[in-house]
């Protein structure tokens, strides 16, 4: 069973008073994600991405299409007692402190009085909150109502956690917490949904991503997978390497690009054909010794900026076509 | 029914903090202070005006808050995003209305409870102190137990006035919404004219118009029975309990057609 399934998932809005024109804030979104994976939902601003949390959630309803948590529909209450989620710029209760926001939504719960302090307090030292959790939350900053947010989304041990744009807000030390506890997470068996358009969280906490243009699906997959599949070349550092050696791989085709480091030191770029290692092989016979080699490939911020401006080209918008303002 | 209780705990929190308990200080001090001047100015007709005075004070207060914290109760929530988090809990849209709706009631009764102790306080101190001439001119005692039918009244009347007002601000601004449930309120007190009309403008036409406003709009000049227990008249039991039961059968209508409403928004 899936942890979380969508089937041509739409959402048009309509904008305007007068003239209400429709626009498409999520196309026909199909989508699986299975459990215990983390799994990014990437997209530039406006692309769709917290709509979909939206639906997921049931705080809006899908135009057409169906969606699916846990193998129930969502909305089900059985299945919000097993999830958690984290809105995007969230705000809570601000006459409440941080300790009796998350006892009040353990007790929605349904947890017993001591559980909830037992559960806010455990929570609220995970995120990092100190002896600040017993001011009222007027009085936080927006890096700590996130740190918040994260605590209140993890309240019910969830199976699985929705996260919108985790890292918004946070300073480098706090992303880096957050980092660590989505891998915890993970650890532990809980299936992590997260959007965010910061590419490096996704690389590093991600087993699969789906990157999302002008609400339109532009791909989906392992991340290795699609990196793999962008190898163009390979870098291959060497040192002792002759001016001659070089100019003669330059020749045969062997070496695309040379850069020197000092030192008789080299950054050499390889085509992907022939093998890196015949080529190092033919320049080891001409007295070069080899420092490192490694593959060239796009990083996901080269593949998210090729997809959105190849999407964007191919999708020009229309008055019910994608690209209409992304409901804040 | 656990959820329901746990939010509307938190609307009550909510208006402590927010301070909305302050009004009772005004309450006291206008309460106190007209019985003072009014003493020194007349003689006799005193107590009936202290009276009618400090049940239009519980009326008019409970008013305010009932109008303008149901106005923002859910539009507050909604704009401010707060619900987000809270409707991904294991809750149905319903309880959330519900458990809004039955903070703000709390809330009500609470303030309620303490302006009829402070206001019974008041006129047996007034009752006490009054010399026997005077005590024999008043229609009824100063503590008349027959005055908390009207407070009943003014309960069940602002519980409708708060159902009101929470149904507007499921769909529409405060702004709006302030617009339309005193206007909703004040009409309902000419009720009675409504089902007059017909007589008055001699069209069938008009006649059928406004007797069938005066069935669906809330008649609550129907819950004010000030005037009678200040000037010791009667109010019957049974009349309190059915026009408390016509209140209680609108109110429940209302909040279902705001949860009905509510069940089927977007938040964008």
């Amino acid at each position: 069973m899936d942890a979380i399934r969508t089937e041509a998932l739409t959402k048009h809005y309509t904008s305007g008073f007068w003239r209400p024109r429709p626009y498409l804030a999520l196309d026909a979104l199909t989508l699986q994600v299975g459990q215990g994976e983390v799994f990014g939902f990437l997209g530039p601003n406006g692309a769709g991405k917290t709509t979909t949390l939206k639906l997921l959630m049931q705080l809006i309803y899908p135009t057409s299409g169906r969606a699916e948590i846990l193998g129930k529909p969502v909305g089900d209450v059985g299945v919000k007692q097993r999830i958690g989620y984290l809105p995007e710029q969230p705000y809570f209760y601000d006459y409440l402190t941080a300790e009796e926001l998350l006892e009040y939504f353990a007790a929605i719960f349904g947890y017993a009085p001591a559980e909830r302090r037992a559960r806010a307090s455990k929570l609220l030292d995970e995120v990092g909150i100190g002896a600040e959790r017993r001011l009222q939350l007027r009085k936080f900053s927006k890096g700590m109502l996130q740190r918040v947010g994260v605590a209140q989304a993890l309240i019910n041990d969830p199976e699985i956690v929705f996260l919108d744009e985790p890292m918004s807000g946070l300073d480098p030390l706090g992303r880096r917490e957050i980092r660590h506890l989505i891998l915890r997470l993970r650890d532990r068996g809980c299936t992590v949904f997260f959007s965010s358009h910061v590419l490096g969280d996704a690389e590093a906490l991600c087993s699969r991503v789906a990157i999302l243009v002008n609400g339109h699906l532009a791909t989906a997959g392992r991340l290795s997978e699609m990196l793999a599949f962008q190898v163009r070349g390979w870098e291959l550092v060497v040192s002792g390497l002759t001016e001659a050696a070089l100019q003669k791989a330059r020749a045969l085709g062997h070496v695309t690009g040379a850069a020197p480091l000092g030192e008789s030191r080299y950054a050499l770029e390889l085509p992907l054909t022939p093998p890196p290692e015949r080529i190092l092989a033919e320049l080891m016979a001409q007295g070069a010794r080899l420092v490192s080699l490694n593959p060239l490939r796009d990083t996901l911020e080269d593949f998210f900026v090729r997809h959105v401006s190849g999407d964007a080209r191919a999708r020009p918008s229309t008055s019910l076509g994608a690209g209409g303002p992304e409901p804040s | 029914m656990k959820v329901v209780r746990h939010i509307a705990v938190n609307v009550f929190k909510e208006s402590v903090r927010d301070k909305v308990l302050y009004n009772l200080v005004v309450f006291a001090v206008l309460l106190i202070s007209t019985s003072y001047l009014l003493g020194q100015l007349t003689a006799g007709q005193d107590m009936k005006i202290i009276k009618d005075l400090g049940l239009a004070s519980i009326s008019i207060f409970g008013l305010l808050i009932a109008v303008f914290i149901g106005i923002g109760l859910v539009w507050k929530e909604v704009e401010k995003r707060s619900i987000y988090a809270l409707l991904s809990k294991p809750m149905g849209r319903g309880e959330f209305i519900l458990g809004k709706y039955c903070g703000l009631v709390l809330t009500l009764l609470i303030n309620v409870g303490i302006m009829t102790i402070a206001y019974y306080a008041v006129l047996a101190y007034l009752g006490w102190t009054a010399d026997p001439a005077t005590r024999t001119s008043w229609p009824a005692s100063p503590t008349d137990p027959a005055m908390l039918e009207a407070i009943a009244l003014i309960i069940v009347e602002l519980m409708l006035v708060t159902a009101i007002a929470l149904f507007f601000s499921t769909f529409s601004s405060p702004f709006l919404s302030a617009m339309l449930t005193p206007g909703l309120w004040d009409i309902g007190h000419f009720n009675d004219d409504l089902r007059n009309l017909g007589a008055v403008t001699g069209s069938p036409a008009a006649a059928s118009v406004a007797r069938g406003l005066y069935y669906v709009l809330p008649n609550f000049s129907a819950f004010d029975v000030k005037a009678q227990v200040v000037h010791g008249q009667a109010v019957p039991l049974s009349y309190v309990g059915l026009t408390s039961l016509y209140g209680l059968t609108y109110l429940a209508l209302v909040v279902l057609g705001a949860a009905t409403i509510f069940a089927r928004r977007d938040f964008k």
